[in-house]
Parts: structure tokens; sequence; C-alpha cells
């Protein structure tokens, strides 16, 4: 035993810090306790969290817009909205697309857009066909002039990096070639063909392996090299401006590119369709090109991100605030239906003989080991228009044959069916509380003069008050996330968000909207969970 | 019986009760409580005592027989009509109210206007010197404090009857003493009938006026106290209260009040006879140990005594407690005061004992 020095931590018999040696003494078991948690630990890592952070990831994650067209969306920066961009906006359009059409993006990212707005679709698909053809009449005019600008050999010295070339493997050495970089100088004079030189190189090098040195350049690179002789030829400096390049070639170009024939990239654009005249197009991309966008929360709740700001979506194709709504009402009525069906069930359960109990108890359980889908499906015989309850009800006199009762593939069906579901959820905890509710309070408030009713009412119900906010957290949760049940029986009028989630996963492949609206079905619970924490007190809830 | 049926409080009337039909739990109880009485239902458990309070409560009914209160028969009297206050085992506070509002649920179903009721509250609670927890809640609360409040709570409302069942089980020794103490008091001030039940003789002894002892579903002695506890009845009142022995032996000789027993080994005692009638019975002679006498002066000349070998002492502070071996019983205790001149004896001593005739009593076999 060591006690507290005066001014110092209490030590351990060899002198040591008593936490220290405590903390060293417990670390071997917290150790051995980790490693037995170990496996569910990582199993529950892997197969739960990370899909579900994923998912979390996937609502807000926009990177497809700011990915596949970079230039354009640096381009975009300064556009005013009000007016259609610039030219070299169309010039940053048509490179970035040219190079995603040979990659193969241009499509994956028009079904993107077209959840905002719809006809990009197409619209992408149509440019991806048609973007080869842009700048070809400077192409035309360039091999006109001089038949060398044809010949993959005559740029490639010119235009690439003398390391680079020097790296590039010997004829019939089998080595593969390093990605092309672009020669300072040559960028330095030539910005703009340049960059359309460079995206074309590393384009074919990247996706079909080819070589630059085989390959003519995209009719963009003689486009932008037209601008930039004209850039050059603007400035009055003359074949000074060409800093090294004042070969005959280019002296003669530069004479000649005042006269040639142009064509604006906007209007090259207008030939492909008219729809790259529209506002509204660019306004989307814009408004889509952060990385991380609001843009799936702001549909899941019936509004859209438009180039004016956040809008509500039109009349005609608001959905989801209507789902949630109804999500959440019928799961309350679900929970409602389950206590009041289920609260006598358990009573007669908890006071009955543990033999009986025990045997009831099994019935209540008996659901369990039948398959969902079967019981969904029975629910469907019993209740549709020609089924047992309405046949039973058009017999007995109730309801005339030609007004049959529309019990399913509406909200009364999935209320019903969930109802039975579900209500060995509140069954089973409201019962397990209530058998530690002893008898002797009932008695005691009778000898106190308490009605049978009083006696309920203020000593045997609030003392149940626990079981029935377990079985009430179970039942809504499972509720408002239910799927199969609703989708069997829900027809139009009685599906839930989660069917909703679920056509957007596996039929539409809008998986960000999916995840934006699991994500708020997910904060949606969270935050009734925290409700309830305030207003009951989840200190109140036993399961058992 | 003390007080006769014209002026009992509480009767029993050939009550007779049976769960399954098959085996009768009380068997024709007659019992009449007397107003302001304390008795009690002694017996051990399963003895039928429990079984008679709930009847008497309203939570079990007699299959046969009638119960009156007050002289009207409570047969077909709900529970919450008859205004009985009750004690229950594990006190059976309710847990969500505090106990405040546990003092105040009696009073309150009963449609009590609330400044009636903190008046009645406040002073059941000071009863029971549990003002300052008016506001705790049972769960905050040490065993005895609940029991005082589960005492307020059968009082607050003022009933003429009072059951408790088994309230002092659950507490330590020196507690359940000093509440006995308490509730006994509070009765007697209050000048109510309590039906008080327990398994606990010394509880039973210190606290009645009148204890009945429950055995296989009959009242097997309904006595005071003293009485039980000196002249009982029979030998399963003479082994239940108290520490006992037993001797077995026939009866020899019969002379007015008292008898002459032979023992088994043949020796003689004197004794009274209270469950024989003629000689040749068999019959249990019972002895407390500390009516035993080791001196021969103490006793009558004529008094008969027998042989005794010490085979274990034992000291227990304010006594000895001797076993002997007496006329081939291995188990025979004596107890003797720890005075400065009492002798200790040593094991594998021969003495000689003896007894006054009225104390040794001749039972039923």
């Amino acid at each position: 035993m060591s006690d507290a020095t005066q001014d110092g931590p209490v030590l351990a018999a060899d002198g040591r810090p008593l936490k220290r040696s405590l903390a060293r003494a417990l670390r071997a078991q917290k150790l051995r306790a980790l490693m037995l948690i170990a496996p569910l630990l990582i199993f529950i890592l892997v197969t739960f969290i990370a899909p579900i952070v994923d998912m979390l990831f996937r609502s807000v994650e926009n990177q497809i817009v700011s990915e596949t067209l970079p230039r354009t969306v640096v381009a975009l920066d300064e556009w005013d909205p009000s007016d259609l961009p610039e030219d070299d906006v169309y010039a940053a359009l048509a490179l970035d697309f040219y190079a995603a059409t040979e990659r193969r993006q241009h499509t994956r990212l028009g079904s993107r857009l077209n959840y905002e707005t719809t006809g990009m679709s197409s619209l992408f698909r149509k440019t991806g066909r048609g973007v080869d053809d842009i700048g070809e009449i400077y192409t035309d005019q360039f091999v006109d002039l001089n038949e060398q600008w044809e010949d993959p050999l005559f740029w490639l010295p010119l235009v690439s990096d003398t390391g680079w070339l020097a790296s590039r493997p010997a004829e019939g050495e089998d080595r593969p070639l390093s990605l092309f970089r672009i020669d300072a100088e040559f960028g330095a004079s030539f910005p703009r063909a340049a960059e359309a030189y460079e995206v074309f190189a590393r384009t074919i090098q990247e996706t079909d392996g080819d070589d630059p040195a085989e390959e003519e350049p995209w009719h963009l690179v003689y486009a932008a090299l037209y601008h930039d002789l004209m850039a050059i030829h603007d400035s009055g400096e003359g074949a000074e401006g060409l800093g090294r390049f004042d070969g005959p070639v280019f002296v003669a170009a530069l004479e000649a590119v005042p006269g040639f024939e142009t064509q604006s990239y906007r209007d090259a654009f207008e030939d492909i369709d008219e729809d790259w005249l529209d506002l509204e197009v660019w306004g989307t991309i814009e408004a889509f090109s952060d990385p991380f966008t609001a843009g799936y929360f702001l549909s899941s709740v019936d509004l859209q991100l438009t180039p004016q700001g956040i809008e509500a979506q039109p009349e005609d194709q608001r959905l989801y605030l209507l789902l949630f709504w109804r999500t959440l009402f019928m799961s309350g009525v679900i929970t409602i239906s389950c206590i009041l069906l289920g609260y006598p069930i358990a009573y007669l359960l908890s006071n009955l003989p543990t033999r009986t109990s025990n045997l009831l108890l099994i019935l209540v359980l008996l659901p369990f080991w039948t398959s969902l889908l079967v019981r969904t499906s029975a629910w469907k015989v019993l209740l549709q228009q020609q089924g047992v309850i309405n046949d039973i009800l058009v017999w007995i006199g109730l309801v005339a044959d030609d007004s049959r009762l529309a019990l399913i593939n509406n909200q009364t069906g999935t209320i019903i069916a969930m109802t039975h579901i579900l209500l060995p959820f509140m069954i089973l905890p409201m019962f397990s509380v209530m058998k530690t509710i002893p008898p002797s309070y009932v008695r005691a408030a009778k000898s106190l003069g308490a009605t049978n009713f009083t006696a309920f009412r203020r000593v045997y119900f609030p003392q149940s008050i626990p079981g029935i906010g377990a079985g009430c957290i179970l039942v809504f949760i499972l509720a408002i996330g239910y799927y199969i049940t609703p989708e069997l029986v829900g027809g139009r009028t009685g599906t839930f968000i989660s069917n909703r989630i679920a056509f957007h996963i596996s039929s539409s492949l809008n998986w960000g909207l999916a995840a934006a609206l699991g994500s708020i079905l997910l904060a949606v619970v969270l935050v009734l969970y925290w409700l309830y924490d305030r207003i009951v007190g989840i200190d109140n809830v036993k399961l058992g | 019986m003390t007080s006769d049926q014209t002026e009992a409080f509480v009767a029993f009337d050939r009550v007779q009760k049976s769960y399954d039909g098959e085996v009768l739990v009380v068997k024709d109880l007659n019992l009449h409580i007397g107003r302001g009485e304390f008795l009690t239902m002694l017996g051990p458990s399963g003895s039928g005592k429990t079984t008679c309070l709930m009847m008497l409560a309203g939570f079990e009914t007699a299959t046969h027989g009638e119960i009156t209160l007050d002289g009207k028969p409570i047969n077909n009297i709900p529970p919450h009509k008859r205004g009985i206050g009750m004690v229950f085992q594990n006190y059976a506070l309710f847990p969500h109210m505090t106990v405040g509002e546990n003092l105040s649920f009696p009073l309150e179903v009963r449609g009590m206007g609330k400044s009636d009721r903190e008046g009645k509250i406040k002073r059941a609670l000071d009863m029971v010197q549990m003002g300052d927890f008016i506001n705790r809640r049972p769960a905050q609360l040490s065993g005895g404090q609940q029991q005082r409040i589960a005492l307020a709570r059968a009082l607050v409302f003022e009933p003429e009857l009072v059951l408790m069942d088994e309230p002092l089980g659950a507490l330590d020794k020196q507690l359940r003493e000093t509440l006995q103490f308490e509730i006994t008091n509070l009765a007697h001030e209050l000048g109510i009938t309590t039906v008080y039940v327990t398994h606990d003789q010394t509880e039973a002894l210190t606290m009645s006026d009148r204890v009945a002892v429950f055995d296989d579903g009959r009242i097997q002695q309904l006595a005071a106290p003293d009485t039980l506890y000196e002249e009982p009845q029979n030998s399963f009142v003479a082994q239940f209260i108290g520490e006992n022995n037993t001797l077995q032996g026939t009866v020899s000789k019969m002379a007015g009040d008292m008898c002459e027993v032979t023992l088994e080994d043949g020796s003689v005692i004197d004794a009274v006879p209270v469950n024989v009638s003629a000689v040749g019975e068999k019959t249990q002679v019972s002895i407390r140990p500390e009516r035993v006498e080791m001196d021969r002066s103490r006793l009558a000349d004529d008094a008969h005594t027998l042989k005794a070998e010490v085979k274990e002492f034992v000291y227990m502070g304010d006594i000895y407690r001797t076993r002997l071996s007496v006329a081939g019983t291995e188990d025979f205790i004596i107890k003797t005061r720890n005075a400065p001149d009492q002798r200790r004896l040593k094991p594998g001593e021969s003495i000689e004992i003896g007894w006054r005739p009225q104390d040794c009593r001749a039972l039923d076999a």
C-alpha cells in the first residue's frame, strides 16, 4: 500500500505512479477484450459503416462535371449568366468535349446532368458525334498552305519537350512511351495550340495507346494555332512574335492567317445542336460545376438549383415532400394501431400463468417463422376486391356487391399489412416490461381505494410506459424504412419513401438522389429519436 | 377468546378457502377480532395466514363462510370499497410517484380537496418521522424509510382497520426491532385495529395483543403472547413458539391436575396434563430450557429429578446454553443466566436436573 505523498501523485510499491501501474496492469486485459471484439468490429466497419458513409458521400459528391470538363468549368468562372458565354468558353468546351468523347465519358456526364435538366443526355450524345468536325476548316487551310502541317512528324519535334523526345524508345525497342510533355517555349509562343496539342497527345496515348508521332493532330489543334497566330498578327510584332519558331513554314502561316476563312466555336456548336445557344444548358453546367453539390438534397425536398438560385420544383414534378410526409404519417398510424392492438395482448400475456402465456407467446412469434413475402401475399388474398374479407362483407350484407371496399393497393392495405407484420415488435417489449410490474402495486392501489380503472390508469399504465416507448421506437423506425410490404400492397398511394429510394438505386440509377433521400430519412429518424429522448427520456425505454 | 361475538369488529365465521377445488388452504376458520386490537397471524409458510389476510382485504374470495367487518358482511364488497389500509411485504410504493404523491393517492381517489390533502399528508409523514422526504422518490429511500412511508400511506386516509403482510421481512434485525416498537405504539395511539401477518415468532410475541398461531389451515391456538409461550395447547405451538425441550413418554398416573409420565428409559417425571386424560396414553412432554433447574435445593423435596450428562457448552453473552443428554435424548437444552455465581458446566460432567411440575406440560404425542 502506498499513500499519496505531500505534493505528488500516488505511487505504487515500486515507485512508479500508481495510475501508470494501473494502466499497465489493465492494458493486457483491454487488448484481449479488443481482440475478442475485433472480428465483429471489422465486419461491421467493412459491411455496415463503410457503405453508409459511402452512400452519404454520394449524396453530395459531384466531381463528374469538373473532372470531365475541367477547362470549361474554369472558363465559366467569369461568365455572366444573363448572356451566352464568350467564344473562349466554347473553345474550352470543344477541347474538353473532344477529350471526353475520346474517353467515352460524355454520355455519363449527359445522364448525370439530365437529372437536373431534361434533354441534356441527348444533347451530349449528339454533340459527341459532331465534335470531331469542329476546326476542320482551319486544318484544310493550313494543309493547303503547306502539306507539312499534315505530317505528325513535322509537329512532334516542334512541340515536344526535349527531354521527352530523348526518352522516346528507339526503333524496335520494346519499352512503353512515357506521357507526352509539351515544350515550354512552344507553350509561351502558342499557348492555345500548346494546350490543344497536349490534350490531343495525352488523350490518344491514354485511351488507345497511340503514339503522337503517328497520328495527325485534331482539327482543334489547328483551330487553336490559327487563333494563336492571329493574336501574334494582331499584336503587330510580326515574325518577332514567333520566337524560336520563325522557320519559313511558320512565317508563311503568320502571313496567311488574316486571309483565312473562319468559323467561331460558338457557330460550330450551333451547327451541331442549337441547344448550345440555350442559357439553361449553360446554367445547368455552371450550377453543377462544383465538386460538391446540394442538388440531390434540394431535389429530395422538391427544390431545384437553377442559375437564378434555389427554386421550388414545378408543381407537377413535386413528389418527395409528399412521400416523406406520407411515410411519417403512415408510420405513425401503424405505430398507434400496434399500440392499440398489442397492449391488451401484452397485458393478458403478462398476467396469465407462465405455461399458458408461453404458449400464447409462441403464437405471437409465429409470424416470424413464416416468410415476410408469404404473409404479405396472404394479405393480398384476403384484402382484394374479390377477396375473402370483401366476400364475407357482401355475404353478410354490410357491403353491396357493386361497391366492394378497396382494401388493398392503397394506404389502407399498407397500414393493415404492416400493422400485422410489425405487431410482434410492439408486443414483445411491452410484455417484458409488464412482466416486471409486481401485482402488489395494483393491489396496493385498490386497497387505497382506487377503482379498477383508476388503479390501471394511475398505477399500472405509467409503469408500462417504458415498454410502450421501446415498442414505439422499434415499430416506428422499422416502419419508416419498410420497403417490401408497401411495394406489394401499397399500390400508388400507399408507397413509402423507401420504394422511391429503391427505384433510384435499381431503375433510374440516380444513386446520388437515392443517397440524399436516404440521408434525409436517416436524419429524420435521428431527430425523432432525439425528440423522443427529450420528451420521454431514453432511460425510460426497456426492452426486457 | 377475550371478546365475544357481539362486539367483534372483524369476524371470520366458518371460513374455508380452496384454490383448486381439491385442497383446502383454510379449513373452518373462526376468528373474532375486537375493535382496537392488535392481532398477529403467525405460522409457517403455507399455513394459510396470508390467504386469510387477502380474503379480509378482498383480493381473494372465501370459498365458504362469511367475513364481517363492523357487523356488515363484506364478501361481496370489492377491495377498494372496504376502506382497509394495507401494508405490503415489498412495500408496494408506486415507483413513478414521489412520497407525497404516494400519500396523496388514497386521498385523491376519495375526492378530497388539495388543502385537506396537504394537511393530512404532512400529519401522516410526521407520524412516521419522514416529514422531510415528501419530494423523494421511493427508489431514493432505504428499506426502513420505504416501510415507514408505506405505513404512512396505509394510515393517511384514516382507516379503522390496517392489514400488514410481513412488512418487516426485508429489513435487518436492528431496524426491525425499532419499527416493531414504532408500529405497535402508532397502532395503539391511533386506536386502529391491526391484523399483522408474520412468520417471525419474536415479532408476534413482542407486538401483539393476541396471536393466532396457524398451521395446516387452522388456528392452533389463539391467545395473548404470555399465555401462548407459557401454556401452549399442543405440541405444534410449543415447538413453534420459542425454544422447547420435548421428551416422549407414557402417562403412568393421573392425580387431579397433575400427572406422572414414565419416559422411555423408565424414569418418571411430573407434568401438567394438557392433552392427556387417561393412564396409558402416549404423550410428548414439553419443558422450556430456561425453566430447568440444576440446583436440587430450589426444587420441592418430593420432586422427581433426572440424571443428565453435559454434551456441549455454548457461551452466548447474556446466557449460557448447555446441551445435555437426558433420558435417551441427545439434544436437551438448558439456558442459564450469565450471573456472577453461575457455574459453567464442562462437557462430560454429570448433573441432576429437575423442574417445577407446572412448567412441564404433557401434550399430544
